[in-house]
């Protein structure tokens, strides 16, 4: 239980910026979610918090305590690695027990919390196994058992789920969901998957080129996102963009007036999520290129005023595509951004 | 048979013809390396295995008589059992130089990325380009120099020299076959760099490790040339065979060369997994 204060944290390697001046703050208890594209920082970001790199710049506090010089053992941090790493000479017992054991813990008590974390995972019948002799959502399960047994101050997990297949994943997002807010353990959660993200999340961190865009709770950043990337990064199909000009006290995109911010600027753009969209007299009209059925939905891909645009609409609207539709834009769902600094304008 | 047909036929026959011939020269090339391997531990088996007599009496027996006379000539002839025990010193002690000391220069080229360090990798291969003859009289001179000449603690530091770019290399691919992610795990679980090596990533390549020594063993325990211009009293065994080659009698080279090549040959087999990864090729 711990809070963790990272300010102005830059990470440079020779030549290249990893990481620039992060600010951020995790609450005790929070599940926070790291979120970006792969090299965008969110992984060194983890490996500075946990001690497996160093920060060329700034401070990083974790219950208080300035932890910049201190080694990953020094750090009351316990992480779950994206390969597993569970170790191939040792029985899913020694595993378990092997940051215990480092601890000088008396065996009885070792015997007594390797046996709960193991409960914890449902792995307590393979406890004398060999990683060799597991199944990959097996060795995830030692994993996060190993790093439970430890009970952290803080839990870093790096993409603890994406070398598990589909159905599996789905499950253990679940389960790993409903584990880590009984351990009530202050947790950082790597991750590219945005679905996995919004699931598990109290407060997801977006993040794009060493930056940190946005970090709030999953539903307001897929609302409300701070910046045209984080719209068209979260969501899947992402929002749909459209420049928006000028016209006596209105903004136009493609053709169609709205009401919208008040800001100095000539052209500015137009964003909806593809399911704010229903089918109406008025609106945004566009020739239908693709219509893919989802079963509850369907989704429809267009030509809006030469753009491409998506719209998820009901699967028993009869639309065929070459036909020409006209969409209206839920009117409190229309977001504006400034196309010069990408941020959300009000 | 129509042109078509014929066609047909003619491309079915030449691939298989052309296999074929192949294979009979892989077949041929394969019989002549193995009976050149062979057929003199082949020689030397049988002779050391017959008696005294029989090793220098015409015509030769295809099948040895299993009379150990050779062996007990061998085993009583003086300063022998000094050799073998010079040899197998010289040879624990370079095993023991050249992975104390080539292990963790393993480890620092599988884990580290340092400024010359493709360089390193060379100069250790470079090492091996010299030939010893080149290098014996002078690092004997150097020896005479400083007192390590005639002692066995001088001849394993030169065969050390020999043996430690293998130590080098098959230790840094076994270092770098063991995921940096389980060392990491280590670190995170309480332990330090050393206390994480020595707790995971030491048994993991223990067997390696156990390979590349008996390795270095072998080369010591084969090499005779720095063994024979460095060493006078304190011979080791193959410098003691070669020096006695022209007064001993036949049935005591045979059996010293059986007592040679035996170990090296059944450690080599017994660790044939490991050497073969360091070339990168895999033996399934």
């Amino acid at each position: 239980m711990a809070e963790i204060k990272i300010k102005g944290v830059e990470k440079r390697f020779a030549s290249f910026t990893a990481l620039h001046s992060i600010d951020l703050t995790v609450k005790d208890q929070e599940f926070l979610v790291l979120l970006g594209a792969s090299g965008c920082g969110k992984t060194t970001l983890l490996r500075l918090i946990a001690g497996l790199d160093f920060a060329t710049e700034g401070e990083i506090q974790i219950g208080g305590k300035r932890v910049n010089e201190l080694p990953p053992r020094s750090r009351e941090i316990a992480m779950v690695f994206q390969n597993y790493a569970v170790f191939p000479h040792l029985t899913v017992f020694d595993n378990i027990g092997f940051g215990l054991r480092m601890k000088k813990m008396p065996s009885d008590q070792i015997r007594q919390k390797v046996t709960k974390a193991a409960e914890m995972m449902h792995i307590e019948q393979l406890l004398e196994r060999y990683s060799g002799q597991l199944s990959g959502g097996q060795r995830q399960r030692v994993a996060v058992a190993r790093a439970l047994a430890m009970e952290p101050e803080v839990l870093l997990m790096d993409e603890p789920l994406s070398n598990l297949d589909a159905l599996l994943r789905m499950e253990m997002r679940a389960e790993l969901k409903g584990v880590l807010q009984e351990s009530k353990t202050t947790t950082i959660y790597v991750t590219h998957d945005q679905v996995e993200a919004m699931s598990m999340a109290d407060r997801i961190a977006v993040m794009h080129g060493g930056h940190i865009i946005q970090a709030a709770s999953p539903i307001s950043v897929y609302r409300d996102p701070a910046s045209r990337f984080v719209g068209g990064f979260i969501g899947n199909p992402p929002m749909n963009f459209l420049p928006a000009k000028r016209s006596n006290g209105h903004w136009t995109a493609a053709g169609v007036a709205f009401d919208g911010p008040s800001v100095d600027k000539e052209t500015i753009e137009f964003a909806i999520r593809p399911e704010d969209l229903d089918p109406s007299d008025t609106g945004l009209s566009g020739r239908v290129r693709v219509v893919e059925p989802l079963g509850a939905h369907q989704l429809v891909t267009m030509d809006v005023d030469g753009h491409l645009f998506r719209a998820v609409l009901e699967s028993d609207l009869p639309i065929g595509s070459g036909e020409t539709i006209t969409l209206a834009p839920k009117p409190d769902r229309i977001r504006w951004f400034d196309p010069d600094s990408e941020n959300a304008l009000q | 048979m129509t042109a078509a047909d014929i066609a047909v036929s003619a491309k079915k026959v030449r691939p298989t013809d052309h296999r074929s011939a192949s294979r009979w020269l892989m077949a041929a090339t394969i019989t002549i390396l193995c009976l050149w391997v062979l057929v003199p531990i082949y020689l030397i088996l049988v002779n050391t295995l017959s008696s005294p007599e029989e090793v220098t009496s015409w015509p030769r027996q295809f099948f040895p008589s299993f009379d150990l006379g050779s062996v007990t000539f061998f085993a009583n002839y003086q300063g022998v059992a000094r050799a073998l025990l010079n040899s197998v010193i010289v040879a624990v002690m370079t095993m023991v130089f050249s992975i104390g000391l080539g292990a963790p220069a393993g480890y620092a080229l599988a884990r580290f990325d340092f400024p010359g360090k493709n360089v390193f990798r060379v100069v250790v291969l470079m090492t091996r380009a010299f030939p010893l003859p080149l290098l014996a009289l002078p690092l004997a001179i150097m020896f005479i120099q400083i007192g390590l000449d005639d002692t066995r603690f001088g001849l394993a530091l030169v065969h050390t020299m020999l043996a430690m770019p293998f130590a080098i290399l098959i230790t840094a691919s076994l270092f770098m076959g063991i995921p940096y992610e389980l060392e990491e795990a280590a670190w995170t679980l309480g332990c330090n760099r050393f206390t994480a090596f020595v707790k995971v990533v030491l048994p993991l390549v223990m067997p390696g490790i156990a390979a590349s020594a008996v390795f270095a063993f072998v080369i010591s325990w084969n090499e005779v040339f720095a063994a024979a211009v460095l060493t006078i009293q304190n011979r080791t065994l193959t410098a003691f065979l070669l020096t006695s080659l022209n007064e001993a009698p036949l049935a005591l080279k045979f059996a010293g060369g059986a007592v040679l090549v035996l170990p090296a040959l059944f450690f080599l087999f017994a660790v044939r997994k490991y050497l073969f990864a360091m070339w990168g090729i895999a033996n399934r």
